[in-house]
């Protein structure tokens, strides 16, 4: 029997997502003091897999995860930094986007997993700049087209080499037939907030957009001739460090290696199953026990503190899920643990909120909870005894599509401050929030619950989905996974996302929204990957034969 | 008031300026800054002197070639096209046997803008790569080649810049202001190709531009001459007449540099020409290493989807297209091209590239054909010398900083060598400094009618019939 890491599907080879610099082939990360830089040097010859070359520092996944991994490690390794600069090691060319040879060789599965990471690391870039006190700006030495303009549109400011050749573009549409998928769109009009009609000309114009005009349609925040842009970015991103955090001691982020054997991948809290029914797996967390007291020095605490290795290790999980798993179709949520020692851990957290490294491992924890939400898999939690559904880990049920709670004393839920505000969705709102919608004083009652609830009160307060009897417990469970796992996986996947995120739209929810319904219908159309699509003749001798009809 | 200007006159053409509003009132705007950047990038030092140019005045026989002196600055560049053929087809590609388009194509908008400014940034670059020559001419006669190089330059900018006016609305107004404020040389607003940002600082250098660069300048411009948009087939087609004078300066330039160093071998001690002011045989070869590598960079990668796309399009065929003798199968969507390609650990494995990403490679083979003719007859000038050295193309992996061999170490052989050796080697291979140097301190200026500098033979004839001692060129000086 294939290891639980070879997918029946997808990639024949088991993505992983751990890196450190000491390994990072593609991105070159240098911290200066309160200054950092990460530059693309994308070698062409080192993508994931054979059959497509990395030509002008495009990417696949082997870039991003590097990626990915630079961002986090500056904000939990490098805390003193204050300003990073995203540019690029070769010349004239900042990045030329995703390796259009790459998604043309690619499952559709895939290519969705890959945008929908690759648009999580641009958020990571965004929450750093707004939540931890590193701010992206973005130095285009060269051109800067589709995925690789999207990159600098998560920057808070970006700056164009004033050469009279390099733009920036989104080409998608007139080269590829598709549309940008990493947020570019929503980000040049909503974030950007680029007229709509010159954002039409931009965004049909394949050769982009360079010099004067580029600042002039709010593209960039600035152009530098060729002589003075190195300089004139330093000094920018200077001024915006200042001294820096000097005050802040960092944590070095150990590698996770879980143990993969045939049924299980295991790390040290949190343990991923598979079977035994089809297409299910078991996602168990075990809860915090004897946590040391937070010292003045949080960081001092390092990166085996329960909170931050807990919630790496299930973003791990998550993304194992997502890449290597494609099969699965339903996650059953379980915790295993003591709830007064969730609670104890949530108030710690609450406490030192103001640390910087507390805060910044609340950040993490809110955006692997937002991984989960937008994992386009069903996710069911069960409630039973031994569970320690509580305050944080509480956020798992409530990002469950369902929860069923076993109907005994010794089962119980409990709510903590931090199901009130420092764990949001993508929409803005805490899970209570969301989940209570039409009646937001009830969110904010059911907030201040602070005594652990039995199965009783936790379904009149609407906290879980079913309270089910002992004796009907197994069967009910069997048949609900089983039932769940027998329907069609792409209507389930619009059905959750429909579901999941109601309330407001915010940037995230567009792009996340707009990715999977625009992006993923127009990549699947034949007018993009027919025999005769855009995307399927790019780069090929033939070219592209549309069928005309809109719908 | 401009409506009074008399186009015809003061701008040669044959696209109907005077009545066209629009084109004049572009040109109105461009034509001036054209001549500000003449003055400023142009030759240095000559613009107020007498030069015996050829002007081109018309398409027919008799108007091409029109010799007189002229002062540079009131050079008339004119605008001529090859006239239209009546109910011309496509040639090639998958839009064949449709006409021949009068107008751009929506759709291929941004492929010929791309096409059009690639080329036509390289034609003011020369100019100014070139501008510090003059003060150090063999000759006469070749000073006045090297000014009828440049003028002739700027008249395939004023092509150029024409189809930008003419057919790309104020995007091609703008692109053709760009052309003259990018460069050549400089780092903030740099030339678009390499190969035309690096200064010509001694004749051997020149001739060896207007031999192999140029010469890319000729397969480019045949390969455009076949494109479905008629006025671009047009006009490069009619400066393919003008472009083969520069290349028979170029050809012609190092063939007389040949024959000189052999006549001065055999008079020199021990064969050493450095003792008797010549250029040794060994220092040509490193020029012709350099500048024809440098010139296969221009023709893009050898797998490019750009150049699929191109011919795809009907925009850009091969040398020649149109012949079917040569090319019995113009749409070119089977077959492959076969390539040693580097696949790492310093082996090379054969790979397949399918035929229409490989067209760049295709024309670069013709290009390469080329060459290889005039090395052949420099080859024959040292042989019925006596000399016996031969002169050789180098690898076309050699010394490439685009393309599938970029940035390896290649010798001129085509064998990969360890980068250590490579770098032990180098010297043997390239112009070192001390060779760039000791040509340069050959470079005197001989300004006499008739006189020829010590380190070049003199040509077989002179300009349109003129003798040697003709004054090709008439200083003007206080």
């Amino acid at each position: 029997m294939a290891s639980a890491e070879q997918s029946k599907q997808g990639n024949p080879e088991p993505l992983t997502f751990q890196t450190s610099p000491d390994r990072y082939r593609h991105i070159q990360l240098e911290v200066d003091g309160p200054v950092a830089r990460i530059k693309l040097n994308v070698q062409e010859n080192e993508g994931l897999k054979p059959g497509y070359q990395l030509k002008l520092n495009s990417y696949d996944m082997s870039v991003d995860v590097e990626l990915a991994d630079a961002v986090s490690r500056l904000r939990f390794e490098h805390p003193e930094v204050a300003c990073v600069i995203v540019t690029s090691a070769l010349d004239g060319v900042f990045s030329s986007g995703a390796n259009i040879f790459m998604l043309g060789s690619s499952t559709h599965a895939f290519k969705v997993n890959f945008c929908k990471y690759t648009n999580e690391t641009r958020l990571s870039m965004e929450d750093a700049s707004a939540n931890s006190g590193q701010r992206y700006i973005a130095g285009l030495n060269g051109i800067a087209s589709g995925g690789g303009y999207e990159l600098p549109l998560a920057c808070e400011e970006i700056y164009l080499v004033d050469d009279r050749r390099s733009a920036v573009a989104l080409p998608e549409v007139p080269y590829l037939g598709v549309l940008p998928g990493t947020g570019g769109l929503t980000r040049v009009v909503d974030k950007r907030k680029v007229r709509r009609d010159l954002a039409d000309v931009f965004t049909t114009l394949a050769e982009g957009v360079k010099g004067k005009r580029a600042v002039e349609w709010g593209l960039v925040d600035g152009i530098f001739p060729p002589s003075k842009f190195t300089e004139s970015v330093e000094a920018r991103a200077a001024e915006i460090a200042g001294i820096g955090h000097t005050d802040r001691k960092g944590v070095v982020l150990d590698r996770i290696e879980p143990e993969i054997t045939d049924e299980a991948i295991a790390y040290r809290h949190v343990r991923l199953t598979f079977g035994p029914q089809p297409r299910v797996a078991r996602l168990e967390i075990t809860g915090p026990k004897d946590l040391p007291a937070i010292p003045a020095n949080a960081s001092d605490l390092g990166a085996d503190w329960y909170v931050l290795r807990m919630f790496r290790e299930l973003d791990d999980a998550l993304l194992r899920l997502r890449f290597n798993h494609p099969d699965v179709g339903l996650v059953i949520l379980s915790t295993r643990g003591a709830i007064p020692e969730v609670l104890a851990m949530d108030s710690q957290l609450a406490e030192c909120r103001d640390d910087w490294f507390v805060a910044e491992v609340t950040h993490h924890m809110k955006r692997v909870l937002k991984r989960l939400d937008l994992t386009a898999k069903s996710f069911f939690a069960l409630i039973d005894e031994g569970s320690c559904f509580a305050g944080s880990l509480f956020e798992l049920a409530l990002a469950a599509d369902r929860s069923y709670m076993l109907d005994s004393d010794a089962v119980n839920i409990a709510i903590s401050s931090m199901n009130s505000g420092p764990l949001p969705m993508s929409n803005g709102l805490t899970r209570l929030g969301t989940r209570f919608l039409g009646d937001p004083e009830r969110a904010c009652r059911v907030a201040g619950l602070t005594e652990p609830m039995t199965p009783g009160d936790a379904n009149d307060e609407g906290l879980v989905t079913f309270v089910v009897e002992d004796l009907d417990w197994n069967d009910e469970i069997r048949l609900a996974c089983e039932e769940r796992a027998s329907l069609s996986p792409d209507s389930l996947t619009g059905l959750e996302a429909n579901l999941r995120f109601a309330g407001p739209e915010t940037l995230e929810t567009k792009i996340f929204g707009r990715l999977s319904a625009w992006q993923n219908w127009i990549f699947q159309r034949p007018n993009a990957v027919g025999e005769r699509g855009a995307l399927t003749l790019y780069g090929r001798p033939e070219s592209p034969e549309f069928d005309w009809r809109r719908t | 008031m401009s409506a009074s200007i008399d186009y015809t006159e003061k701008i040669p053409n044959n696209v109907n300026l005077a009545g066209d509003r629009k084109l004049q009132r572009a040109l109105e705007e461009w034509q001036p800054n054209f001549l500000q950047w003449w003055m400023d990038m142009g030759p240095e030092g000559f613009q107020q002197d007498q030069v015996y140019l050829r002007t081109a005045v018309g398409v027919d026989k008799g108007g091409w070639a029109h010799f007189d002196y002229v002062k540079m600055p009131d050079y008339r560049w004119g605008i001529f096209l090859t006239p239209r053929e009546e109910q011309k087809l496509i040639s090639f590609g998958d839009n064949i046997g449709k006409s021949a388009w009068n107008e751009i194509p929506g759709e291929f908008r941004k492929e010929l803008k791309r096409i059009i400014v690639t080329q036509g940034d390289t034609e003011p670059a020369s100019v100014e790569q070139q501008r510090l020559l003059g003060k150090c001419a063999p000759s006469l006669y070749d000073l006045r080649n090297l000014f009828q190089v440049n003028v002739e330059e700027g008249r395939h900018l004023w092509a150029m810049v024409y189809l930008l006016h003419q057919y790309f609305g104020k995007d091609g107004r703008e692109e053709a202001e760009d052309m003259l404020v990018r460069r050549s040389g400089n780092a903030d607003s740099p030339r678009i190709l390499a190969a035309f940002n690096k200064p010509i600082e001694d004749w051997l250098a020149f001739f060896c531009f207007t031999m192999f660069t140029d010469r890319d300048g000729k397969f480019q411009l045949a390969a455009l001459a076949e494109s479905a948009f008629d006025p671009l087939a047009r006009s490069t087609q009619f400066m393919l007449t003008e472009e083969a004078h520069h290349l028979f300066v170029g050809e012609t330039g190092v063939g007389r540099v040949v024959e000189r160093t052999a006549q001065l071998m055999k008079e020199a001690a021990d064969g050493d020409v450095t003792t008797v002011g010549g250029v040794p045989i060994e220092i040509i070869q490193k020029y012709v290493n350099e500048w024809y590598t440098a010139s296969l960079d221009l023709f893009g990668g050898e797998d490019s989807s750009n150049a699929a796309t191109y011919f795809a399009a009907s925009l850009k065929g091969r040398f020649q297209e149109s012949d079917d003798k040569r090319w019995p199968d113009h749409l070119a969507l089977e077959g492959v091209y076969e390539i040693d390609a580097p696949v790492g650990g310093g082996r090379m494995s054969k790979e397949e590239i399918p035929m229409r990403r490989a067209m760049n490679l295709v024309l670069r083979d013709s290009y390469a054909q080329d060459c290889e003719r005039a090395v052949e007859r420099w080859n024959k000038t040292l042989s019925d010398a006596g000399i016996d050295f031969k002169l050789a193309l180098p690898s076309q992996r050699f010394n490439r900083q685009v393309g599938i061999y970029a940035n390896m170490p290649f010798d001129p052989q085509g064998s990969l060598l360890d980068p250590a050796e490579y770098d032990r080697l180098r010297d043997s291979f390239l112009p070192t400094k001390a060779d760039l140097a000791y040509v340069k301190s050959l470079m005197v200026s001989c300004t006499k009618a008739g006189e020829f500098a010590n380190w070049i033979a003199p040509p077989r004839r002179g300009i349109n019939g003129q003798p040697l001692d003709f004054e090709y060129v008439k200083f003007m000086r206080n």
